[in-house]
């Protein structure tokens, strides 16, 4: 299993190991991770699962679809290493990726 | 001093209950009963990707057993709420068990409209609520099975969409003269008729069904036009209705759902309820509403737990809503009932457009086909109460949160 580590705001980190399979989302709901609210559950339809993938790794993923680059666009704080984690599966070449969750999610 | 919270309903609106209070600092004794075996899970998924087979049981889920432990949580699976005494502060279990609360939170839900033609008390009828329906629907989802659904809202159609890519033989039928007629604009229900009909889906509206025929089980459905389909597998999507048998045999207000203010509180001080059993005020857009939605459901389990810690907070938010039908995902905000004008922007030809709706200037609702950017611009200009300009609005290449 993949292992990810989830910054937030404050400096503090939750690192946790992920199955694979499943969406970063997914992996950061079942544990609980805070402030990945993924309201509509995986649906790219709320926005509120937002985060910041290390920049250096953030080409290695999937790009994201014309649907998840609208959502980002009203999301809280868009930056250019902006994903929905709904929407990137996790994957082995995930091992070590540090995502980071914004200050607040667009609800 | 609150020291025992009970939740009545281990569904959307009750998981996030547990999410806001534990998270909030309640560490009082916190109890949760659902009368299904599962740990809280999500439905939308149940006429999509878990019903054709894409998403493990596991997967639907909101939490893992270890959550639950780890936040303290009694979980009181399989039982059902009985009765609900106010004046002593209890309620009674399936299993004869009484539970005490300081505070009571009724997440309910919402049950099937059931359908009352002659022989729908035929064996073969299926609803699609909860997990438990899922597996009879599944297993006869093969190509050349002919599957009727009735109703063409949201269930029906997503649930059509997904009968039809496992290969199955489908109609829906439809009462009204469009699918979606109480919840989208007509060029947005002609939309998604005609993807459906692209697919291979056979959407008849304007169709009253008769009864149902069958010899032991449903195997006929017949038109009242003379009409008739035959049916390996009959669906119904007619709708839901709010669960609300215990509040009212105990007494509190109810009208068409568990009435509760913009504090998710009920006639009683000492119980909230939350989600698709709630007749409540929508404040923005000022009349009482029940809503049927993952949103609704979540932002009012919040709310309602930070009342019951005595933390007013008020329920004011934009409903939101959406759809997935084949490759279309038909996205929902605000709340269109009495606009005096719609915009559309964009052309339903390029399969992806949007439904303005304003009332006296201010925008009211959209409905986003295959729009994600325009659906999250509106969730901001709609909260705001904005006034678009209508030639901006009306142009598609203008941004819509460019438009006021």
């Amino acid at each position: 299993m993949p292992t990810l580590h989830f910054d937030q705001a404050d400096g503090s980190r939750l690192t946790i190991d992920a199955p694979l399979g499943v969406s970063l989302m997914e992996a950061a709901r079942q544990n609980a991770v805070p402030g990945v609210i993924a309201q509509c559950g995986g649906a790219c339809a709320c926005a509120t699962c937002h985060v910041y993938v290390e920049g250096s790794r953030v080409a290695a993923l999937d790009p994201p679809e014309d649907m998840e680059l609208g959502m980002l666009e009203s999301a809280w704080e868009p930056r250019i290493n902006s994903r929905l984690a709904c929407q990137v599966a996790v994957t082995a070449a995930l091992d070590g990726l540090v995502v980071t969750v914004p200050s607040a999610q667009a609800v | 001093m609150v020291s025992t919270i009970l939740i009545i309903g281990a569904g959307q609106a009750g998981a996030q209950a547990i999410d806001t209070l534990r998270r909030e600092g309640y560490r009082g004794r916190l109890i949760l009963v659902g009368d299904e075996p599962h740990l809280p899970y999500q439905r939308p998924p149940l006429s999509k990707k878990f019903l054709a087979g894409e998403m493990s049981a596991e997967r639907l889920a909101f939490r893992h057993q270890a959550f639950y432990d780890d936040y303290g949580v009694e979980l009181k699976l399989g039982l059902r709420a009985l009765k609900l005494d106010p004046a002593a502060r209890q309620v009674t279990l399936s299993n004869g068990e009484t539970l005490g609360y300081d505070r009571l939170l009724l997440c309910l839900g919402a049950a099937a409209r059931p359908l009352t033609c002659p022989g729908a008390e035929l064996a073969g009828l299926h609803y699609l609520r909860s997990i438990a329906d899922v597996p009879a629907i599944q297993e006869r989802l093969k190509p050349g099975v002919r599957v009727v659904v009735i109703g063409g809202g949201y269930i029906g159609l997503e649930t059509a969409a997904t009968a039809r890519k496992l290969g199955c033989t489908v109609h829906v039928l439809e009462m009204a003269d469009r699918v979606m007629n109480r919840v989208v604009a007509a060029n947005v229900s002609e939309y998604f008729a005609h993807e459906h009909r692209t697919q291979g889906v056979h959407i008849v509206c304007n169709t009253r069904i008769l009864r149902l025929a069958g010899e032991g089980r449903v195997e006929r459905v017949v038109c009242a036009d003379g009409s008739s389909y035959e049916a390996d597998l009959l669906l119904v999507g007619v709708g839901a209705i709010a669960n609300m048998g215990i509040a009212s045999e105990a007494g509190l207000a109810c009208d068409n759902g568990i009435v509760v203010d913009e504090y998710c509180r009920t006639s009683d001080s000492a119980i909230f309820a939350a989600g698709d059993c709630t007749y409540h005020p929508s404040l923005r857009f000022d009349m009482r509403v029940r809503l049927e939605s993952v949103d609704n459901a979540f932002e009012q389990a919040k709310t309602a737990a930070l009342n019951m810690l005595d933390r007013p907070t008020v329920h004011d938010r934009v409903p939101w809503f959406w759809s997935d039908q084949f490759d279309n995902k038909l996205l929902i905000v605000g709340l269109s009932q009495g606009h005096d004008q719609q915009v559309t922007r964009g052309d339903p030809a390029s399969r992806s457009f949007t439904v303005c709706y304003l009332k006296g200037g201010e925008l009211l609702a959209v409905e986003a086909v295959n729009h994600s950017k325009d659906y999250m611009a509106a969730r901001k200009l709609i909260a705001e109460r904005a006034r678009p300009n209508l030639d901006r609005l009306a142009d598609p290449l203008v941004a819509l949160k460019d438009s006021c």
